[in-house]
């Protein structure tokens, strides 16, 4: 069955006017979204996963620049701004470039057609409107409900992401509400529309890990209630193996492995991914951990090769000097990484992800 | 193997709230537990669960509320509130019984009970009724004056018995308040304790606020050296450096302020300050959170060395456990300011007995899809232990090393269940 695209991102290009100079977040990144599915962005701060979100929903900083590129929405359903300018996508309908509208249109879009979860629970609600009024604020001023229609529809939401006694805590005021249930309460806002597309931007990391397993929890029941589109951002593997469908990796402004998650986690090709991968312990690891050594590049000045290169034991002498391009390894995987080239020299992954890989592989056998 | 620090029933209760409303909020309550030298001792629980308040109080950060800790056999702190609670209860225990032997205030005291009595049934508005009562009241009492006055002898206090009472009360409260004195000495930054202090230094979880972004990072180390007397530049200087050098930065840095490093830098140098004083116990409240993924591989595998090389005995304290289980000797699972569990971290992911260790085991995110996938989250309800007077938990060890928080029905239950979790270990390390 063909999947229905609903957002493509193509060479999408933002730098920020800082003090010290143009800070290149962003730099060219390529990546797909089906409907129904969940594509997780992995990378560590400050390789732009935060920014992307935020360019799709239109709420990037005040100094940020758009460089280059377009966020492609298929079939939103409005299509009064038929704006794609690429030849190759001018002939169908219903396309739009969500870099390309302005304000007074995506504020149509936000909310209804696209959500956004932010990491911070506590500071996502306003702390001096009571609860009820800020889920109910989105029904009346986006559907248009009257505000007693607003209020029976918010506590049938707020019964649905599990608050207990809804009519109860619809009165209530943020600070009465732990931080699981705002994370709940927000997730309910974001839903409150019906929205198609929900970015998920670090839910999870200010939780703790029985908080975060029913979070996560509520997030899958509510994509398979919907059949949601789901951007799912982090740097915890292990929230990523949970929850993804398709996941890419990011480092340094760019996406350097993108692959279904069986494919990152059991046969990852990128020497960062393998980094990522071998940096954090499982419950059987005993050997010293990889750390990666140094700090990511500093991105007023992008390297001029590959941005991993100067950590990277693998680095050949063309990782210095060329950007590696995106290297095909199945219909659904790719890497950049010059180790993939035909006269590339035969790189294994490291030994003690490999053992990691064939023990997790070997029990999923044995499950199954 | 050598205990090198002991806590002994150690609470720390915080006020909040004043007058009709003030309550104690209980954020650890009774834990004991000992920590051998050279060991990694993983503490692990939710947040406010009060794992960090045990590490700042063993650091003494917060006045202990009750407790004892010792550390290396030397009692460094504790809280009086359980001497203050006996002496409380001594004094009215004593104030009753002197009453037995006062004739003439126990009658008086029963006819003032008996007119209450008889108030408290009668509507106060109904003055007239009240009037009568009261009456009663003024004429019994009179009565009673007459009767003492006819018969002194027969009223009089047994004086001998109330002595005897009283002395005993006094001897009672010195040796409690002698026990105060001697902790409150222990506990004082002087002398003896002070120099034991030293041995335990902290690390703290955020490499931000926790240095001062006014002083140089060679300030910032040298300060724990400063504080305890040292005035030699050079010797510092040498310190400062070769303490840099073992943290993985240069001595170059030693110039530079805070802000100009990066998160994973900063934790090194808090681990550095940490180190100057040549400490034994380093107590590490979750030292990796907030820093990055692949920067907390290289602290982790930091504390790991500097643990081997320097002999260290670490308290480590975090949420994330399979990086718990992958560091720590052995675990200890806190909840809502209990110790629920304790046990090598290998008994404790074999045979993890306490519901909620099992729904904390259950809930730890793993980067294996097919793990996760297929993962079963076991939630924890804290009304499935039917604790009731006769059936209380406390806190037993059953079986060599593992310590768990249980009520008697449940430890023959848990025996039961341990058995079979090892029989099924063993059969499968026998079919490897």
């Amino acid at each position: 069955m063909e999947k229905e695209r609903i957002l493509e991102v193509k060479d999408l290009r933002i730098s920020f006017r800082t003090q010290q100079g143009i800070l290149k977040a962003v730099r060219g990144i390529n990546f797909e979204l089906f409907k129904g599915e969940t594509l997780a962005i992995v990378g560590e701060s400050g390789s732009g996963k935060s920014v992307t979100s935020r360019a799709i929903m239109g709420i990037s900083a005040g100094n940020s620049i758009h460089e280059g590129g377009s966020i492609y929405y298929y079939n939103s359903g409005i299509k009064s701004f038929h704006q794609v300018e690429d030849s190759e996508h001018a002939e169908e309908e219903d396309i739009i470039d969500l870099m390309k509208i302005d304000e007074e249109h995506f504020h149509k879009l936000r909310g209804t057609k696209i959500s956004m979860i932010f990491q911070d629970p506590m500071s996502s609600l306003n702390p001096i409107m009571k609860i009820g009024k800020q889920v109910s604020e989105a029904l009346y001023l986006k559907l248009g409900l009257s505000k007693s229609e607003a209020k029976v529809r918010a506590i049938e939401l707020m019964n649905d992401v599990g608050i207990s006694e809804p009519e109860k805590r619809f009165y209530q005021y943020p600070f009465q509400f732990s931080g699981g249930m705002i994370q709940r309460m927000v997730i309910a806002i974001a839903l409150a529309n019906n929205a198609e597309i929900l970015i998920c931007d670090e839910p999870t990391t200010a939780l703790d890990v029985t908080i975060q397993a029913q979070i996560l929890e509520l997030i899958n029941k509510k994509k398979t209630e919907r059949n949601l589109s789901i951007i799912f951002i982090t740097h915890d593997l292990g929230v990523v193996a949970n929850m993804a469908d398709r996941v890419a990796v990011m480092y340094a402004g760019k996406i350097v492995e993108v692959g279904t998650v069986d494919e990152i986690f059991y046969n990852p090709k990128h020497p960062y991914t393998w980094a990522l991968l071998s940096a954090i312990p499982d419950l059987d690891s005993k050997e010293t951990l990889f750390a990666i050594p140094g700090t990511p590049p500093d991105l007023h000045f992008p390297p001029a090769g590959d941005a991993f290169a100067p950590r990277n034991k693998y680095a050949m002498q063309i990782d210095f000097e060329e950007e590696p391009p995106m290297f095909k390894i199945s219909e659904t995987h790719y890497a950049a990484t010059w180790l993939l080239h035909p006269d590339a020299p035969k790189v294994e992954m490291p030994s003690n992800l490999k053992n990691r890989i064939e023990r997790n592989l070997k029990k999923a056998r044995k499950g199954a | 193997m050598e205990k090198l620090l002991e806590v002994k029933h150690l609470k720390q209760y915080f006020k909040a709230g004043s007058g009709k409303r003030k309550l104690f909020v209980k954020a650890v309550d009774d834990i004991s537990f000992d920590i051998y030298k050279g060991e990694v001792f993983g503490m692990v629980g939710e947040s406010g669960c009060g794992k960090t308040t045990t590490g700042r109080s063993i650091i003494k950060l917060y006045d202990a509320t009750d407790g004892e800790v010792y550390f290396g056999g030397k009692r460094i702190g504790g809280g009086i509130a359980s001497m203050i609670e006996t002496i409380k209860a001594a004094k009215v225990k004593a104030a009753k019984e002197i009453v037995g032997y006062q004739p003439a205030k126990l009658a008086k005291a029963q006819i003032i009970q008996e007119a209450e009595a008889q108030l408290a049934q009668i509507d106060p508005k109904d003055i007239e009724h009240v009037q009568i009562v009261k009456r009663e009241k003024a004429q019994k009492m009179a009565d009673l004056k007459a009767k003492i006055q006819a018969d002194p002898t027969k009223f009089a206090d047994n004086q001998a018995e109330i002595d005897k009472i009283k002395a005993e009360l006094r001897t009672l409260i010195n040796v409690e308040r002698n026990k105060i004195t001697a902790l409150k000495k222990d506990n004082a930054f002087r002398g003896e304790t002070l120099e034991t202090m030293k041995k335990i230094q902290m690390i703290f979880q955020d490499p931000i606020s926790s240095l001062n972004p006014r002083m140089t990072v060679r300030e910032i180390i040298a300060e724990g050296l400063v504080v305890s007397g040292v005035k030699d530049r050079k010797y510092i200087d040498e310190r400062v450096s070769h303490f840099l050098r073992v943290v993985g930065l240069l001595p170059e840095h030693a110039f530079r302020y805070p802000h100009e490093f990066s998160g994973g830098q900063r934790q090194r140098i808090g681990i550095a300050r940490a180190l100057i004083v040549e400490p034994e116990l380093l107590i590490a409240d979750e030292p990796i959170s907030a820093l990055d993924v692949s920067i907390r591989a290289q602290v982790i595998n930091l504390l790991k060395n500097l643990q081997k090389e320097y002999n260290l005995t670490i308290m480590f304290i975090a949420h994330d456990l399979s990086v718990v289980k992958y560091f720590s000797d052995r675990i200890a699972v806190m909840y809502y300011g209990h110790m629920v569990e304790l046990a090598s971290s290998e008994l404790l992911f074999r045979h993890p007995l306490h519901q909620y260790t099992k729904s904390l085991l259950s809930a730890i995110p793993l980067p294996d899809p097919h793990y996760e996938k297929t993962r079963k989250r076991f939630t924890y309800n804290p009304a499935c232990h039917n604790y009731s007077a006769t059936n209380k938990p406390s806190f037993v060890e059953i079986e060599p090393g593992h310590w768990i928080m249980a009520s008697p029905s449940e430890i023959e239950q848990f025996k039961v269940e341990m058995a079979q979790s090892d029989k099924d270990f063993f059969e499968k390390l026998s079919e490897k």
